[in-house]
């Protein structure tokens, strides 16, 4: 079947010409032409439906009103409509209750992992371990200066904490530093002499590390005879500690041991609703108007706190 | 200079002279192809029942469940009892390898047999015009006197008709492939309520509107100019592969003959044109091997009809080879033609790939990750502390229960990991704490393997080799 239309002979061409080769003039398949048109149609479309043309101080707004920021508090609102439940429940637990709670303990383990990271790593590490001389407290291991009891951690990120060691370098002679020292690692390595214990008792350290040397929780005072060191276990670190204390103000040598507030009202509640069980009156039946007045600094939530209390729990040396 | 001043005078027709007669249909004509009967024809009924398949496949029911369903959301697919999940999902691999070289095997050996008998779009196209020429003729004559006479109720009722029944059908293969991702009985009782998910709306659409055009409009086009296969193809025939071809030798110099008489200064063809006429993409196969041939054979069908009336043996258009038809000569044998030997290799490999996938599903993922800060952790003790996070994939049907013990360092105690229950289907990270007394840490770096059995199922175990981490020795 001859096709007389696409003979070159019969077909016009564009009038351009080359050593006698014409250019011919055929047209491209029509479908073609048509998808062509139709996404210049939709260029137009797309101009009328979205922001499209930058003005002097704005830009035009486009019939749908779409922006990018109002797509991303969309998504932004739906992956909290998928945490609301999750969150909803976790803020009736007790921390020891989604401890015991598989799927929430998971929960909570996952959404604190950036609230650890922005609040607490820079001083504690990512994992709940510092850089190795960096004097923070690891939380990973199982010796806790303030106790390692969910209720004890909470209060401890709420209230903050803040341990007192006074310097001796006024206090102690040269060579009663020198037995001190020597005492504190022996101590650490469970061959303490009764000689050194004896000056331990002298000279009153027993009074914050108490009289087995094993520390003190109410006070947050370092256990001496176990394999973890608050600052450092070399002797030269041991001796500094001794000479120059712990926060001791007057001293510019002291070492600096802060533990921010996190939740001043946090940390009132819990004392008052302790204060209470003490005294054998319901926790229930508190006034919180008459404690609180409102003015109480809040850097972290209720439950973001019980989040972190579960997430430092389980670094491995909860109790 | 005479050299020179001849090439100016080379007229220009006489250049286009060999491909005067070109023809190239850019979708301005509409072929309406003839149907005959044939072997051919036959053939291709059967390569399309095929795609029933499509349509029948997702209301297949076993144990009480769809047999085959694509659950993407929920990120497994199901086989029957065998429940595929993302970490198996090299075995899509090579099933799609698989089909990928088949297409190249039976390209090499027997041309494009996919377009001809088996591709949606001349399978759908098939079916589209087989409906348009039972409402508005089915020869072109009677196609053209149709759409030329003035509307009538007659003919709108046609019209009407043909375009209903191709919408029925468009939506129809719309649902078929959304009911394989989804339970298939919910599905027609969403869209009867209007309560199917918008996503299965819109494929259900961008289906109808497709096959509507592709099948209804655009037809022969897409072979032409949309389907990467058709260009591919070509380059996988050798001169061993058959296809079907005009035997110019036998049929040239072509010409009409007189009823009953015989001219022996012709060859067969008698130049009756009924190859063009049934060609579903209006080539003339006599013009040799090109791109517009699916290879659906009609033409065979066609040319034999025609060799019996005019008491000439059958087969002026065959499927031939290029060796056959220029040289004489028969195809090699299978087995000597390197490309079917390596595409053979590879189908068998990827084969036997997808039956070892099959026949050795686990049961069970199981991952024991290191905790990377810190690497381990020193108690109060002394004791060397590793935290690990456990993590055991169900592929079950139903809820296990496992209990865990380490193997590998003396003094070794696992803790937080006494038992682990997971649902089916589910992945549950666990913390594992691993505590070696310092007087057994022989290294900073000890091999320890985590075990772990399930209760009342003796034929599940899990084990994973990890490392135990202390300070440097």
């Amino acid at each position: 079947m001859a096709d007389k239309k696409n003979n070159p002979g019969q077909v016009e061409d564009t009038g351009h010409e080359w050593d006698g080769i014409r250019e011919l003039n055929n047209p491209c398949p029509r479908w073609w032409l048509n998808s062509l048109y139709l996404s210049g149609l939709l260029v137009i479309a797309y101009f009328i439906l979205y922001p499209s043309l930058p003005l002097v101080n704005d830009s035009t707004k486009g019939l749908l009103g779409w922006t990018m920021i109002n797509e991303y508090k969309e998504d932004l609102a739906k992956v909290e409509a998928i945490r609301a439940p999750f969150e909803e429940k976790l803020a009736s637990m007790s921390v020891e209750q989604i401890l015991a709670d598989q799927e929430m303990l998971n929960y909570a383990i996952g959404s604190s992992k950036v609230l650890f990271g922005d609040n607490c790593a820079a001083c504690h590490g990512t994992g709940g371990a510092p850089a190795a001389g960096s004097g923070y407290p690891n939380l990973t291991d199982d010796d806790w200066l303030y106790g390692g009891k969910p209720d004890e951690i909470m209060i401890s990120i709420a209230a903050g904490r803040q341990g007192m060691m006074t310097a001796h370098k006024d206090i102690l002679k040269p060579e009663e530093v020198d037995q001190l020292v020597q005492f504190v690692v022996d101590s650490s390595n469970g061959v303490a002499t009764e000689a050194g214990k004896a000056l331990y008792m002298a000279k009153g350290c027993f009074a914050c590390h108490g009289a087995d040397a094993k520390g003190v929780k109410a006070m947050g005072s370092a256990n001496l005879t176990d394999k973890i060191w608050r600052f450092s276990g070399d002797p030269e670190q041991i001796r500094h500690t001794i000479l120059h204390g712990v926060n001791h103000v007057s001293d510019p040598l002291t070492r600096v041991a802060v533990m921010p507030t996190w939740s001043e009202k946090l940390a009132i509640m819990l004392q008052v609703r302790a204060d209470a069980i003490a005294d054998g009156d319901d926790p229930n039946e508190i006034d919180w108007a008459d404690e609180l007045d409102g003015t109480e600094a809040e850097r972290l939530t209720e439950t973001e706190i019980k989040k972190l209390t579960v997430y430092v729990h389980q670094f491995g040396g909860g109790q | 200079m005479s050299e020179k001043v001849e090439k100016k005078s080379v007229n220009v027709e006489d250049l286009y002279e060999e491909v005067s007669d070109w023809h190239i249909n850019t979708g301005g004509i509409k072929i309406v192809a003839k149907r005959m009967a044939g072997r051919f024809r036959r053939l291709k009924w059967f390569g399309m029942t095929t795609w029933l398949v499509l349509f029948l496949g997702p209301y297949l029911r076993w144990n009480g469940s769809q047999a085959i369903l694509l659950d993407l959301p929920n990120r497994q697919f199901n086989f029957f009892n065998v429940t595929i999940y993302p970490q198996d999902i090299w075995m899509l691999s090579l099933t799609l390898l698989f089909f990928a070289i088949l297409l190249a095997a039976v390209t090499s050996i027997a041309g494009r047999v996919f377009c001809g008998y088996f591709c949606f779009q001349t399978v759908w196209t098939d079916v589209y015009t087989y409906i348009e020429g039972k409402f508005e003729g089915d020869t072109p004559q009677k196609a053209m006197k149709f759409n030329n006479a003035p509307w009538t109720v007659n003919k709108i009722v046609r019209k009407v008709s043909k375009h209903s029944l191709w919408l029925l059908i468009a939506v129809l293969t719309g649902i078929s492939f959304v009911a394989w991702f989804t339970e298939s009985h919910q599905l027609w009782h969403d869209l009867f309520h209007f309560e199917a998910s918008l996503p299965a709306y819109l494929i259900i659409g961008a289906f109808t509107g497709g096959t509507y055009t592709f099948a209804g409009f655009m037809r022969e086009q897409v072979c032409f100019w949309l389907c990467p296969y058709a260009r591919l193809q070509g380059v996988m025939y050798d001169q061993d592969t058959i296809l079907p071809s005009y035997d110019a030798e036998r049929g040239e110099p072509r010409g009409r003959i007189k009823k009953g008489q015989h001219d022996d200064t012709k060859g067969s063809c008698v130049d009756c044109n009924v190859c063009v006429a049934v060609c579903p993409t209006g080539i003339d196969i006599r013009k040799g091997q090109q791109e517009g041939c699916i290879t659906c054979g009609m033409c065979i069908d066609a040319c034999d009809t025609i060799m019996e009336k005019t008491n000439q043996p059958k087969g002026l258009i065959r499927y031939a080879s290029y060796k056959e038809l220029h040289h004489n000569a028969a195809p090699l044998a299978l087995y000597k033609r390197p490309r079917v030997i390596i595409y053979s290799l590879i189908l068998m490999t990827a084969l036997s790939g997808v039956v070892y996938g099959f026949m050795n599903l686990s049961p069970t993922e199981f991952k024991v990750v290191h905790e990377r800060q810190p690497l381990f952790v020193q108690l109060s003790d002394g004791t060397i502390q590793n935290k690990y996070t456990v993590k055991l994939l169900n592929k079950t049907k139903q809820t296990i229960k496992l209990n865990f013990t380490i193997e590998g360092i003396e003094g070794a105690t696992l803790h937080g990991l006494s038992e682990m229950i997971v649902e089916p289907g589910k992945v549950i990270p666990v913390t594992a704490l691993v505590r070696v007394p310092e007087q057994y840490m022989t290294s900073d770096l000890t091999p320890i393997l985590f075990k772990g059995s399930v209760e009342s199922n003796d034929h599940i175990s899990v084990r994973y080799k990890s490392m135990f981490m202390g300070p440097k020795k």
